[in-house]
């Protein structure tokens, strides 16, 4: 604890040795997932001669039949969590058959008059299936019903904009209309540049809603996945009730290269990871992925939430 | 003229900062420091002040006028502590009944490791939050740059303003330009895309006002733009505090759930 009295009294004149110090003893706390070497391996990857029906583990570099990562896309030889997308999240998440979808056709305008970016979200449309960066409805987990939202970091890397703001706005004052929590699944690379600043907008959108529903006394609950970073991280990520994440997850405001040349150092590995945020006291819980639907439905249990009765 | 030539007049290290518009609008400005959690974060100040005889909260990020002011101030930068002081500050006005008044002049927030560590993102975010339900009259001026969710910190408000060259925007043109074509240089292009003028935000309904600056901007004549902003406040603070608060929230929450452009 030294160390971090000593951070606090030199705030502004940090000194390189300090924070060298303070980076070490950061990188034995932790196990080492290592992302900085993990995007030069990717690049590579394009290279190599992989099946089209297998992938790479970026983690243990071994090759991997996509089919063998299952369900939940956990490499089989090494754990690591493959990005899920937000149809396969909520197939892991949601009751069989329980999920309604809402705002199935809402999609995204172009407030700047931004060059291209129409034709940008018609070809991803096309491509992944989805209208935008979120898909929300109402659902039950374990038997109990909530509003709940995904994102999917397939389309813009989950940046949100007026699409996003709006129909995650819905969810909560759905939820405080018909007095349900909400559970959004977090997943974003922050604002979406290409609607200035009707994205930053919607961050305070998004939290005024989120002000309401927990004036209403309702539960919201986040979890965040890989990566939940920018003005994600500085809205409604950071507001649930109970912040739970995946292991290894990147969560984090400003991004890495941003600080390192802001603060003209190196950053260890595992800064802005799930771990780093549970040790920092950011978030309640990291919850391995194939827990989560059994730690959702307990939550919710001890909330008192309603349990949908079958016909 | 092109948007740039507002991002060079609000930065300029000769504009005036919050603390000028504090000690020139208000009487009896008591400063009040530290978030009571970890430190007093000085790129945020703030305290109680009068406002034609009305009791007040003012807050204001605040930049430095030479190099060694600066440092002191982080270049306008804050870190959470200086949010939470805000926040803390807020609750403190709520409870006082005080209208709140917020002078906001941030590149944005800063990007840091302390500042990651002590929860950058939560500071801002509880902002958000709670700014949209308290129960008191609240007013933001962007007074110099309104850089992101830095800026967006303090101005979940019933009114929010602008100096004539002030500029307001998602990300720097600088980080827009590099976050989408890779190429910082091109922040002038960015600039003009980007909507970031007080009169390209007025259009959009982003703002309410826009507070008149003379020719090359308000360091040339600060009198001229204080004493204009001073007397809209105290006519707009006359009109808000007669509303009952059910009212003050309903329609700050209308004037955010307004924003988006989408369709379905």
């Amino acid at each position: 604890m030294k160390l971090f009295d000593n951070i606090k009294d030199n705030l502004d004149k940090i000194s390189v040795d300090t924070l060298k110090e303070r980076a070490e003893a950061i990188k034995n706390a932790i196990p080492k997932p290592s992302p900085a070497k993990n995007k030069n391996e990717n690049k590579k990857d394009k290279k190599e001669d992989i099946p089209a029906d297998s992938v790479k583990c970026p983690s243990c570099n071994k090759i991997i039949e996509k089919k063998a990562l299952g369900k939940l896309k956990i490499c089989p030889e090494c754990g690591r969590l493959f990005r899920m997308n937000a149809k396969d999240r909520i197939k892991a998440i949601a009751d069989k058959d329980s999920f309604k979808e809402m705002d199935i056709n809402m999609e995204a305008d172009n407030p700047l008059d931004f060059p291209d970016y129409s034709a940008k979200i018609k070809g991803l449309q096309e491509k992944t299936g989805l209208k935008d960066a979120v898909k929300t409805g109402i659902c039950t987990i374990g038997g109990y019903e909530c509003a709940i939202g995904v994102m999917d970091s397939g389309f813009m890397m989950g940046s949100m904009g007026s699409v996003v703001g709006e129909k995650l706005t819905r969810i909560f004052e759905y939820g405080t209309e018909h007095k349900i929590p909400v559970v959004i699944f977090t997943c974003s690379g922050g604002a979406r540049m290409q609607e200035g600043i009707v994205s930053l907008m919607q961050m305070a959108k998004v939290s005024a809603a989120a002000a309401k529903h927990s004036e209403a006394g309702q539960l919201y609950v986040t979890v965040l996945t890989d990566p939940t970073t920018g003005g994600v991280t500085a809205s409604f990520a950071m507001l649930g009730d109970i912040i739970l994440a995946e292991p290894k997850t990147l969560v984090g405001f400003a991004g890495r290269r941003v600080i390192e040349q802001t603060i003209k150092q190196k950053l260890p590995d595992e800064f802005q990871t799930s771990e780093f945020l549970l040790e920092h006291g950011f978030v309640d819980a990291i919850v391995e992925r194939e827990k989560l639907p059994d730690v959702l439905a307990t939550i919710l249990k001890l909330h008192n939430c309603k349990k949908e009765v079958e016909d | 003229m092109p948007a740039y030539d507002n991002v060079r007049i609000a930065r300029k290290i000769t504009r005036p900062t919050a603390l000028d518009y504090i000690n020139h609008i208000f009487e009896d400005f008591v400063e009040l420091h530290g978030d009571r959690g970890f430190r007093d974060d000085k790129a945020v100040v703030g305290g109680i002040a009068s406002l034609n005889g009305v009791p007040v909260t003012v807050l204001g990020i605040q930049k430095g006028k030479t190099m060694e002011e600066n440092i002191e101030r982080n270049f306008g930068q804050p870190h959470p502590e200086g949010y939470r002081k805000a926040l803390r500050l807020m609750y403190q006005a709520e409870k006082f009944h005080r209208p709140i008044i917020n002078f906001i002049n941030t590149s944005g927030a800063y990007p840091g490791l302390g500042a990651e560590e002590r929860g950058q993102g939560e500071a801002i975010a509880r902002n958000l939050m709670v700014m949209a339900s308290l129960k008191v009259p609240t007013i933001s001026i962007i007074i110099g740059e309104g850089g992101s969710g830095g800026a967006l910190a303090l101005a979940v408000t019933d009114r929010v303003w602008m100096l004539e060259n002030s500029v307001y925007a998602v990300l720097s043109p600088e980080g827009f330009a590099s976050i989408l074509w890779k190429d910082a240089k091109r922040a002038e292009e960015a600039a003009d895309l980007m909507k970031i003028t007080a009169s390209d935000l007025l259009d959009m309904g982003i703002i309410e006002k826009i507070i008149k600056e003379v020719d090359g901007g308000c360091q040339n004549d600060f009198g001229f733009t204080a004493n204009l902003l001073k007397a809209k406040l105290e006519a707009e603070l006359e009109i808000l505090m007669a509303k009952d608060t059910d009212t003050l929230l309903k329609e700050r929450y209308d004037r955010f759930r307004s924003f988006g452009i989408f369709k379905e």
